[in-house]
C-alpha cells in the first residue's frame, strides 16, 4: 500500500494577522514497508504533517492518498503514535491495547488475544493488568505501539515517540522497534528531532527547512541493519545530516518561498 | 501523623464543657445535659423520644428519600447539559450568561416562588434540593469534560472510533472523577438545603421538620439529638462518595 503525500501546504489562521504557514509544498511518496524519518527544527511543521497525514487536521492545499484513496481519520489503516503520553489511564495495559479493536466491534476474546499478542511482541505480556501509572516512560510508549499495531494498520504514524526518554531507553526501543517492524512489515513515517535516531533506524531521512517546513534534501541510509552507530558509514550519513540542518537553520536566498514555486 | 487519640482530644474537651456549662447555666432550654440528648440518640428506633413526629431513624429516611429525588433529578439535568457545554463551544456560549446569572442566588432565595409554582408539599422541597445540587454537578461536569485530554479524543478517532463511542470510551470515563466530585459537593449541598425546605409550611417528617417542632415545644436536647443526626449522615454520605473515588478513580491522583 503506498502512501502518497501531494504538494501539502498548511496554513493556521491567525485572527486579524498573517496565517501562520507551517507547511509549504510536500510531497512525499512511500512505498509498502519502508521506513521513513522526517527530521527538523523545532516548529517547522514535523507534527503538522503527521496529523494531516493521519487525517487530524486537514491540509489547505494539496492532498495525502493511500493507494490512490483520500484517507479517512478513522481508517484503520492508519494509526499513530503521539508525542505525548497517550494512554487511557483509567484502562488497564490491555484494556488499552484493546480499545482499537472495541472501535472497531471486535468481540472481546479474539480482541483479547490479540492485545496478548501484540503485548507479547513488545515485551509487556506480564503487565497486562497493570494500569499506566505503574510503568514507566519507556513502558508506556511500548503500549503506545502495541495498541497502534493491535488495529493491524499498515502504516504507522509515530511523531517523536521516544523524545522524552533517557538516552539508553531510547537505543533499547530503536532496537524493539526496528525488530518490530521487519517482523510486522510495516510502512513507517517516523518523526523525529534526533540526527542519530533517523540515521539508525530509517531507509530514508527527510530532511524540513525551518517554518514554513519544506522539504531541504531526502537522504538515503542504506546501511544494513543492525547498524553499529560507530561505523564510518554511519558518521559520514550523520555528518551529511548534521550538515543540512544547520545548513537550513540560515535561511539561504533559495529556500525562500516564492509564491509561484508553490 | 499523630494517634487518633489526639484527633479526638478537641472534641471529647468539646463536650465535656459543655456537660459543665449544662449544669452552670441549669437551664435545659439553653443547653440540656448530655444526659437529656444521648437516650434520644440510644433509641433511635422508637417514636417516645420524638414528641409524637415518629423515630429518629423514620424522620431521616423520609429526608434522605427527599435528598435522594431532588438530587436525582439535578444530577439526570446536569450531567447531560454539563457534558453538552463542555463539548460545544455553541451550548456553552448560548447558556452560560444564563447560568452565571442564576447561579449566585441562594438555593433557599427559591423557596417562595417555589410555593407559589408547586404549592407546599414533596415538590417544592424536591425543587429546592435540586437547585442546590444542580450548579455544582452542572460546573464540575463543564470541567472534566473540557479536563479531556484532546489527545484520548484523537487517539480513539484514529483508532476508528465514531461520535458516540468517543463519548462513551473516552469523554465520560476521562471526566468521572470530576463529575464524581461535582456530585459529592452537589450532594453535601443539597443536605443542606434540604432541612431549611423541611421548614416550609405543611411539612410533617422529616429531620429539618424534626429539630424545628422540637424548638417550638422548648425541646433543645431533642434539637441537639436531631442536629448530631444531621451531621452524622452527612458524614457517611460524604464517606460513600469518597470511597467510590478512592475505589474507581484512583487513576487521576496517581496519573504523573
Ligand atoms: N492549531 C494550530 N494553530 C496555530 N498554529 C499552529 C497550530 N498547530 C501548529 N501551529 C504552528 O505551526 C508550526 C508547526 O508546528 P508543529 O507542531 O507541526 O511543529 P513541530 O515540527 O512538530 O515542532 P516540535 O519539534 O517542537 O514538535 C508551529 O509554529 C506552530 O506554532
Ligand atoms: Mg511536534
Amino acid at each position: 500500500m503506498t502512501l502518497e503525500i501531494r504538494n501539502l501546504v498548511k496554513e493556521f489562521p491567525v485572527p486579524g494577522q498573517e496565517p501562520i504557514r507551517a507547511l509549504s509544498g510536500i510531497s512525499l511518496s512511500l512505498p509498502p514497508q519502508e521506513f521513513v524519518s522526517v527530521l527538523g527544527p523545532s516548529g517547522c511543521g514535523k507534527t503538522t504533517l503527521l496529523r494531516i497525514v493521519a487525517g487530524l487536521e486537514e491540509a489547505t492545499t494539496g492532498s495525502i492518498e493511500l493507494n490512490g484513496e483520500v484517507v479517512d481519520r478513522r481508517s484503520s489503516k492508519m494509526a499513530m503514535i503521539f508525542q505525548e503520553y497517550s494512554l487511557y489511564p483509567w484502562r488497564t495495559v490491555l484494556d488499552n491495547v484493546t480499545f482499537g479493536l472495541e472501535m472497531q466491534s471486535v468481540g472481546k476474546h479474539p480482541a483479547r488475544e490479540a492485545a496478548m499478542k501484540y503485548l507479547h511482541l513488545v515485551g509487556l505480556d506480564a503487565f497486562a493488568d497493570r494500569y499506566p501509572y505503574e510503568l514507566s516512560g519507556g513502558m508506556r510508549q511500548r503500549v503506545a505501539v502495541a495498541r497502534a499495531l493491535a488495529i493491524e494498520p499498515e502504516i504507522l504514524l509515530m511523531d517523536e515517540p521516544f523524545g522524552a526518554l533517557d538516552a539508553q531507553t531510547r537505543n533499547m526501543l530503536q532496537k524493539e522497534l526496528l525488530e518490530i517492524w521487519e517482523k510486522t512489515k510495516k510502512t513507517v513515517l517516523f518523526v523525529t528531532h534526533s540526527v542519530d535516531e533517523a540515521v539508525y533506524l530509517s531507509d530514508r531521512i527527510v530532511v524540513l527547512t525551518e517554518r514554513p517546513g519544506r522539504i531541504r534534501e531526502i537522504v538515503d541510509s542504506p546501511l544494513p541493519r543492525p547498524r553499529d552507530r560507530t561505523s564510518p558509514e554511519f558518521a559520514r550519513i550523520r555528518r551529511h545530516v548534521l550538515d543540512l540542518i544547520s545548513e537550513s537553520g540560515q535561511p539561504k536566498e533559495d529556500l525562500r518561498v516564492h509564491p509561484a514555486s508553490l | 501523623m499523630r494517634s487518633p487519640l489526639f484527633t479526638l482530644l478537641l472534641p471529647v474537651l468539646l463536650i465535656s464543657g459543655w456537660e459543665v456549662a449544662a449544669h452552670v447555666i441549669a437551664n435545659p432550654f439553653v443547653l440540656p445535659s448530655l444526659t437529656t440528648v444521648v437516650p434520644i440518640l440510644l433509641h433511635p428506633f422508637s417514636p417516645a423520644y420524638t414528641l409524637g413526629s415518629g423515630s429518629l431513624i423514620d424522620n431521616a429516611l423520609t429526608s434522605l428519600y427527599r435528598v435522594a429525588i431532588g438530587f436525582l433529578l439535578a444530577a439526570l439535568v446536569a450531567i447531560p447539559l454539563g457534558i453538552g457545554m463542555g463539548r460545544s463551544r455553541f451550548m456553552q456560549d448560548f447558556l452560560d450568561s444564563t447560568i452565571e446569572l442564576l447561579r449566585p442566588i441562594p438555593p433557599l432565595a427559591w423557596v417562595p416562588l417555589a410555593l407559589a409554582w408547586f404549592k407546599i408539599g414533596l415538590a417544592s422541597i424536591t425543587f429546592i434540593i435540586l437547585i442546590g445540587a444542580f450548579f455544582p454537578i452542572l460546573l464540575n461536569t463543564i470541567d472534566g469534560v473540557k479536563s479531556v485530554k484532546k489527545t484520548w479524543v484523537e487517539v480513539a478517532e484514529t483508532l476508528g472510533a465514531r461520535e458516540r463511542n468517543v463519548l462513551l470510551k473516552v469523554i465520560l470515563p476521562g471526566s468521572a472523577p470530576t463529575i464524581w466530585t461535582g456530585l459529592r459537593v452537589g450532594f453535601g449541598i443539597a443536605w443542606m438545603c434540604l432541612v431549611a425546605a423541611e421548614w416550609l409550611p405543611g411539612t410533617t417528617r422529616g429531620l429539618g421538620y424534626l429539630i424545628l417542632h422540637a424548638y417550638n415545644f422548648g425541646q433543645t436536647n431533642l434539637i441537639i439529638a436531631g442536629m448530631v443526626v444531621i451531621g452524622v449522615i452527612g458524614i457517611l454520605i460524604d464517606q460513600v462518595f469518597r470511597a467510590g473515588e478512592r475505589k474507581w478513580f484512583s487513576w487521576r491522583a496517581l496519573e504523573r
